[in-house]
């Protein structure tokens, strides 16, 4: 208002000031210039290291000459790839489901809880998933141990075993699967609680009164008012386990052979300890395609959903 | 279609008791208020009706079964809630329909039964719409049309107006009654609004303190309440209540407010109030609209008196003015036209035909 009123004989220069004045002022300008350090970190962190990863993946070996999608074609001739794309979607999806169904059953288990104790038990139960994976997957690693484990001594008192935990390609895949749900289910269970926590009581009473028994107050009533909170949860899971590392890395190192290989690890081997960096990223690259159309079809249904609640 | 008795029921939170022993006898079709301040207990008593709280003692029978260890969706109720309730992820029709849907009815008779009941309610339009799309009002239908689809044995309504503006308030309450006349079906009603209670009830139950302070018709309480928290509760504005003591003077008996005012105790309750004379702690009750403006023709029991008028509150159809009386503060319901002024001196008339003489020591009505 200051600048209209300003007398005409104001001179150009005043103009030009008054000009970047208006725009420093304007609420967009200043939305942009608040979010301007997180965008730089984005920048940074994100887009050009994913920028560089797709340079990388389209030069060969040695990283001197362009070879365009030849690294990709040299992929899709590979069994191991293929076996890699199978067991990344065998372990991410298993996993999310059990993660999903334990963390759920036992999210009802301390909503249940009477309030007093519940602190306690939701701070014990986060624990798998606060100790570093790393850490707490070498504890595993013992269990796993053919000769003097916990596992195989107790099977061993009901004349089982002794089982190969890490041995057989079965038992791996099993064993990173199982220590990957116990390490990812108490997010589930953490995010559950919260929205569990958000369903008011009276619509359970209303269902109570309309003649639904526990399992139909849980289908008609629970699981839809948490519909959205399910599929966010499952997406942010289905990612970071399709992108899992740490786990498989300590357990198995992706063997026996290549039978627990993921991605990550995969691309690891190839590009850190084979030297390959092209043929490395370019592995890595393909969980974007897949991850890209998992969180669409999600988010989608987010989006169908949330203007009903 | 079914009565409803509670027999000495009890609720007991740790060791609070909320409900401490109730007994009511609800005939088939009547319709039932509990109405009482709040933390009375009068909410706690029909979740136990509905099964929604365990009983900690005494028996609750609906329709001859006594039903007391029964889950809530044996009992075959309907319950309305305050804050309605609804599910947000189901239109209004699949709302309606959930009961029928999980006692398995088959579907033509769900669709015929959720019509009819639309029909009743005014919501025939609104059927395809989520909650969220819906006003205030219209939800409270819902939430009633969810209960009459399933005609249950016993409707039970939990403060269904008191998320609604006033306006909205005073409509819903004609709609219940309506629906009531037109379904008749027991129905439980709780609220903390006397006009509520009033208006709908067949037989009010006013509760306090967990315990059941009187039962009747709105006229009965009004008229003959039988304890003083009755008598206050119920009327708005409130019933006055003056200190006060009987005297025996020349063989008629007389009530003695002031020092300087004191009135003939009608004939017709001579016999009934002599045993009090002289007892401490007696309060006169007289309702604002038994104490007027003076008239030129006086009936029998009337008396006028000149008081200094403190506050004056112009209602339009009435004034309502406020004077003290040893040192209760009395309000009285006076024309328009009186003229009325506050600090002025005004002749007022109490006519004591219609008065209650209470015990406060015990709180009941002499």
């Amino acid at each position: 208002m200051a600048d209209i009123a300003a007398p005409n004989a104001a001179v150009l220069a005043g103009d030009r000031r008054t000009g970047l004045h208006k725009l420093m002022q304007r609420k967009s300008t200043i939305a942009f210039l608040m979010a301007l350090p997180l965008i730089l970190l984005i920048g940074i962190l994100v887009l050009y290291p994913a920028c560089y990863a797709i340079w990388l993946a389209m030069l060969n070996k040695s990283m001197t000459k362009f070879v365009g999608l030849g690294n990709f074609q040299f992929l899709f001739k590979r069994d191991t790839f293929w076996d890699v794309v199978f067991q990344s979607c065998l372990f991410a999806i298993t996993a999310v489901i059990f993660k999903a169904i334990i963390g759920f059953v036992v999210a009802h288990f301390v909503h249940n809880i009477p309030s007093k104790g519940q602190r306690k038990w939701r701070g014990m139960l986060l624990v798998p998933w606060v100790i570093p994976p790393a850490m707490s997957t070498l504890a595993w690693l013992w269990l796993f141990d053919p000769a003097y484990s916990a596992f195989n001594w107790i099977l061993a008192h009901f004349g089982i075993g002794p089982v190969p935990w890490l041995g057989e390609t079965g038992w791996a895949r099993f064993s990173v699967i199982l220590v990957n749900i116990w390490a990812g289910a108490p997010f589930f269970m953490i995010m559950y609680l919260a929205a569990l926590k958000s369903v008011p009581e009276q619509l359970y009473e209303a269902a109570a009164i309309d003649g639904a028994a526990w399992w139909q107050r849980i289908w008609y009533v629970t699981l839809p008012m948490m519909r959205n909170i399910i599929a966010i949860t499952a997406l942010f899971s289905l990612i970071v386990t399709f992108a899992n590392f740490d786990i498989v890395r300590v357990l198995t190192n992706g063997g026996p052979l290549t039978s627990t290989q993921l991605f990550g690890t995969w691309g690891f081997k190839l590009g850190i300890e084979s030297g390959d960096i092209p043929l490395g990223s370019c592995v890595v690259l393909f969980m974007v395609p897949i991850l890209a159309v998992a969180a669409s079809v999600i988010l989608r249904d987010i989006n169908k959903r949330g203007s009903e609640v | 279609m079914a009565q409803v008795t509670l027999r000495k029921v009890i609720k007991k939170y740790d060791e609070v008791l909320a409900v401490r022993g109730v007994d009511l006898d609800i005939a088939d079709k009547e319709f039932i208020v509990l109405v009482g301040p709040s933390g009375c207990g009068k909410s706690t008593t029909l979740r136990m009706i509905a099964g929604l709280e365990e009983i900690s003692g005494g028996d609750i029978v609906i329709g001859g079964d006594v039903v007391n260890d029964v889950p809530p969706k044996d009992r075959d109720i309907a319950m309305v809630f305050q804050n309605y309730a609804l599910y947000p992820h189901m239109n209004v029709y699949e709302n309606m329909s959930f009961g029928l849907k999980l006692k398995k009815t088959p579907r033509d008779e769900i669709d015929r039964r959720v019509k009819q009941a639309a029909q009743i309610l005014d919501i025939t339009e609104l059927l395809d719409r989520k909650p969220k799309q819906l006003s205030g009002g219209q939800r409270q239908r819902v939430a009633m049309g969810r209960a009459i689809v399933r005609d249950p044995k016993v409707f039970l309504f939990d403060e269904p107006l008191s998320n609604l503006d006033a306006k909205l308030r005073v409509q819903m309450r004609t709609e219940i009654k309506k629906v009531h006349q037109k379904v008749r079906t027991t129905t439980v009603y709780v609220t903390h609004d006397q006009v509520e209670a009033m208006t709908l009830a067949d037989r009010v139950v006013v509760m306090n303190a967990g315990l059941i302070e009187q039962v009747g018709s709105p006229n009965d309480l009004y008229h003959s309440p039988t304890t003083k928290f009755v008598a206050g509760f119920i009327g708005s504005p409130a019933m006055n209540f003056i200190p006060c003591h009987l005297e025996q003077a020349a063989g008629a008996l007389r009530l003695r407010l002031t020092d300087s005012l004191s009135m003939p105790v009608p004939a017709s309750r001579t016999a009934r109030y002599t045993a009090f004379v002289g007892r401490p702690n007696l309060m006169l009750g007289l309702r604002p609209e038994h104490i007027m403006e003076t008239r030129p023709h006086i009936e029998p029991d009337q008396h006028d008196f000149n008081m200094t008028i403190e506050v004056v509150e112009p209602m339009g159809m009435e004034t309502l003015v406020y004077f003290t009386v040893n040192g209760a503060e009395i309000c009285g319901r006076v024309n328009p036209n009186a003229g009325a002024a506050a600090g002025q001196s005004m002749k007022l008339r109490a006519d004591l035909s219609n008065m209650h003489l209470i015990d406060d020591t015990t709180g009941k009505v002499l």
